[in-house]
């Protein structure tokens, strides 16, 4: 419905009209009430005897208890990788091998419906992305990288590419399958076994797909997914029998790994945090452009390293972005995760919670004005209302530093040199997004913007065959595409 | 007594006239100063070291460039980045082109500085002849490894969407320490073929020649601040070299665990992108590579819908 009001389109909120409620079944997932850890195939008592909760974000009940991991274990199962590597995965024909994974992709799809429930009850992000995006991207991954498995010396012409031992991964809590699927598919791909660890929050889409990949019957070792936090994590980075690091998490974190490996013959593929510019030019088809940005910056809660929490808009059509947004914002639907109909989920963690709020102080305190929806929040669990902030200076901290949640800084620009001169000031460089309607702008811009992945006209796509990854302090490697081989492989002919 | 500081040891003296008239003819001396921004400053430290080549004859007395001089350098770099990255490949390929023309016209002068530094002529030949080579090699490269590396992904939605490699930025290369020519041409090359700039640290204890390609870069038609060479000390200049938050990259060609391991752990302040040579033979084809010019190249990933009523098919 709409009313037109000073030549723009206003959405009228004010109807009696209402959704009704459209809950995914919860009963369509098992969920164990405790896991060990999947370790040479079989499931492990932890040797810490300890376990943790994870725990549903949006209610705050306890979904399972988890094993904790320690060194020890972590030892445990890197020596099963390398068992693995050495007398089986490194051995067999990349043809087998490659069944293997497409075998994996297949059992993703059979029970899509299944993860996808797990993962909105785990980490809180609405079923409507879990189902039509994270599972189905994870399955494709598999099916993609399978593919390459026999065909990997196309890739590298001149070259005779080498699989590189056992791959430490340490995944985060935001896209946890689809995560766990970025890492080991091109690991198993090109030869290499795998010990994963998922977030401490969000463990229960890797445990299934654990489940899965012993019901695939791949040999034992070959992947490992054992569960903890950050002393789990060291374990990894720093066991000497590991011959590769991937990780995606915040920059802090990588830089402390790069560290923890200097020294070492460790290769390490790191994914780190953004802040990226996503840039509104006055000549851009607004509507198109504003739902760009919702979904840039509001997309599974903003829990996203190329999130577009920069938005650049050209000073002319500025007042008239901002109350379309602020319109927009007005029409989300926060609340219950499982909830067909919801835009916006729960937040991942009290933690990550409190940080969000940290920020939204910081905003105020330094000038910023905010903006949020007037929408009710769930008595129970961890919620944010999509917030925005205008008069945003270039040097504020929430234009600075990465939030991780459903905030937005809106500045403005006048000029092309302006706006990639304060585009780039950014020690990130994850992500980036235009929107225009010219094309030699498009390509002007997309050009100088010094980040991996550049969305002109649309933003957070993401596709298997496509390689993300980021420049400066975004970490290095690619993940996806034909690129994203070569952090596992070894080149030296 | 020690022996003095002497340019040549060629028999024909340098305004080519026969000894008996030109014996009492006093040598004109070069002063070996570092190239930064285009200019030949001396270090703004004041210092200078005096190596030494195998017989004991003092090479010359050559700049010890301080932190501070890096810091200059790193500037003069990233100011010529931008404008280097954007130009045509084929015009950097023909600025190479340029570079192997300068440093052929000059062979003599560098085959002397080699044999200086203990090369026999015949290894001072190879050399020079060699590092021509590998400038037009690169030269090559200029406007091909972009058509081998990029790739049109075939994503499942209706995007046009592809990978190509970008130049880093900023890169600080500490040459290799043998093969004071052939090493420095190998790893300054590639850098700046894919359209990074960088600022070099030459061979500490045979830089002569590092010297004279920064001659042969200021009559070619390469941008000042594209290539920027300091002579210095390895284990004072190492840790800035890998410290400074506006560098990119780092090249190091040393096998020493423990440079290596500290080249790591400092890297992480920023994130550079570390890259070790330590064991490549620089006269062997693995010398040259396209691959050494992936080694500081991104991958840049654009995407861009595809206009599609119909509502079917992916993208390219």
């Amino acid at each position: 419905m709409a009313t037109r009001k000073s030549n723009t389109l206003k959405l009228k909120f004010d109807t009696s009209w209402s959704y009704a409620p459209a809950p995914e079944s919860k009963s369509a997932a098992t969920i164990n009430k405790q896991y060990d850890l999947f370790i040479n195939g079989a499931w492990q008592k932890p040797s810490s005897k300890k376990y943790f909760d994870t725990i549903n974000p949006a209610n705050e009940e306890k979904l399972s208890e988890v094993a904790e991991a320690n060194e020890a274990d972590v030892n445990k199962a890197v020596v099963a990788a390398r068992n693995a590597y050495e007398k089986v995965w490194r051995k067999m024909s990349a043809k087998e091998r490659a069944k293997y994974i497409f075998r994996i992709a297949r059992m993703v799809q059979e029970k899509a419906r299944e993860l996808a429930i797990i993962e909105s009850l785990d980490g809180g992000k609405p079923i409507r992305e879990s189902r039509d995006f994270d599972v189905p991207t994870a399955a494709n991954h598999f099916f993609y990288y399978a593919g390459w498995a026999d065909k990997l010396e196309y890739a590298f012409p001149n070259r005779n590419p080498q699989s590189l031992g056992v791959a430490g991964q340490i995944i985060p809590w935001n896209f946890p399958l689809l995560m766990a699927a970025w890492k080991i598919a091109p690991a198993l791909a090109t030869g290499n076994t795998v010990v994963l660890k998922p977030a401490e929050t969000t463990p229960l889409s890797a445990l299934k797909l654990a489940e899965i990949i012993q019901e695939s019957d791949l040999p034992p070792g070959v992947v490992n997914i054992i569960t903890g936090a950050g002393a789990t994590g060291a374990a990894i980075v720093k066991h000497p029998d590991i011959n590769k690091i991937a990780f995606t998490g915040s920059t802090e974190v990588g830089k402390i790994i790069q560290k923890a490996i200097a020294g070492t013959h460790k290769k390490a593929t790191l994914e780190l945090g953004g802040k990226a510019a996503n840039i509104i030019f006055e000549d851009a088809p607004l509507d198109q452009a504003v739902e760009g940005v919702i979904n840039g910056i509001f997309f599974n809660q903003g829990h996203v390293c190329c999130a577009g929490s920069r938005l650049y808009v050209q000073e002319s059509v500025a007042k008239q972005v901002i109350k379309k947004l602020k319109d927009r914002l007005e029409s989300l639907i926060v609340g219950d995760p499982l909830d067909k109909n919801t835009d916006i989920g729960a937040i991942n963690s009290k933690q990550q919670l409190e940080t969000i709020h940290k920020y939204l102080k910081i905003g105020k305190q330094e000038g910023a004005e905010m903006y949020e929806t007037s929408c009710a929040l769930p008595r129970k669990g961890f919620w944010c209302r999509p917030t925005l902030f205008t008069n945003v200076a270039q040097s504020n901290r929430i234009a600075q530093e990465e939030i991780f949640g459903p905030v937005l800084a809106v500045l403005t620009f006048r000029t092309e040199d302006e706006v990639i001169e304060k585009a780039n000031n950014t020690p990130y460089g994850l992500s980036a997004g235009v929107w225009t309607d010219k094309g030699s702008k498009i390509f002007n811009m997309t050009r100088r913007m010094r980040a991996g992945v550049v969305w002109a006209n649309t933003f957070n796509k993401f596709d298997p065959t496509s390689p993300f990854g980021g420049y400066k302090e975004s970490g290095f490697g690619r993940e996806g595409g034909l690129h994203g081989l070569l952090p596992y492989l070894n080149l030296a002919n | 007594m020690e022996k003095s500081i002497k340019k040549s040891s060629l028999s024909v003296s340098p305004n080519g006239l026969e000894k008996k008239t030109s014996s009492k003819r006093l040598e004109v001396l070069k002063t070996y100063k570092i190239y930064i921004g285009g200019q030949f400053p001396r270090t703004e430290s004041g210092r200078f070291y005096t190596p030494v080549n195998a017989t004991g004859k003092k090479l010359a007395n050559v700049c010890l460039s301080s932190r501070k001089d890096f810091r200059d350098a790193v500037v003069a770099a990233r100011s010529a980045f931008g404008k280097w990255a954007d130009r045509a490949a084929f015009n950097r390929g023909q600025i190479l082109y340029r570079m192997a023309e300068m440093l052929e016209g000059r062979k003599a002068q560098f085959i002397d500085e080699l044999m200086q530094q203990d090369a026999t002529k015949a290894k001072a030949e190879k050399e020079v002849n060699l590092a021509i080579d590998r400038l037009i090699y690169y030269a090559g490269w200029c406007d091909k490894y972009q058509q081998l590396f990029s790739t049109v992904n075939p994503v499942a939605t209706s995007h046009f969407n592809f990978s190509v490699p970008e130049p880093m930025g900023v890169v600080s290369i500490i040459a290799p320490q043998s093969d004071s020519l052939l090493g420095l041409v190998s790893v300054i090359a590639p850098v700046i073929a894919g359209g990074n700039t960088c600022v070099v640290l030459a061979s500490e204890t045979k830089p002569l020649c590092s010297v004279t390609f920064a001659e042969v870069l200021n009559s070619s038609d390469l941008p000042g601040a594209v290539v920027n060479i300091l002579t210095g000390k390895p284990s004072e200049l190492l840790p800035w070299f890998v410290d400074h938050m506006d560098v990119n990259a780092t090249i190091y060609c040393e096998n020493d665990s423990t440079n290596r391991k500290m080249l790591q752990e400092k890297s992480a302040s920023n994130l550079k992108r570390i890259v070790f040579y330590d064991t490549i033979n620089w006269y062997s084809e693995k010398g040259e590579s396209p691959y050494h010019i992936m080694d500081t190249q991104e991958i840049k990933t654009t995407w861009h819908p595809i206009e599609n009523i119909a509502g079917s098919g992916g993208g390219y």
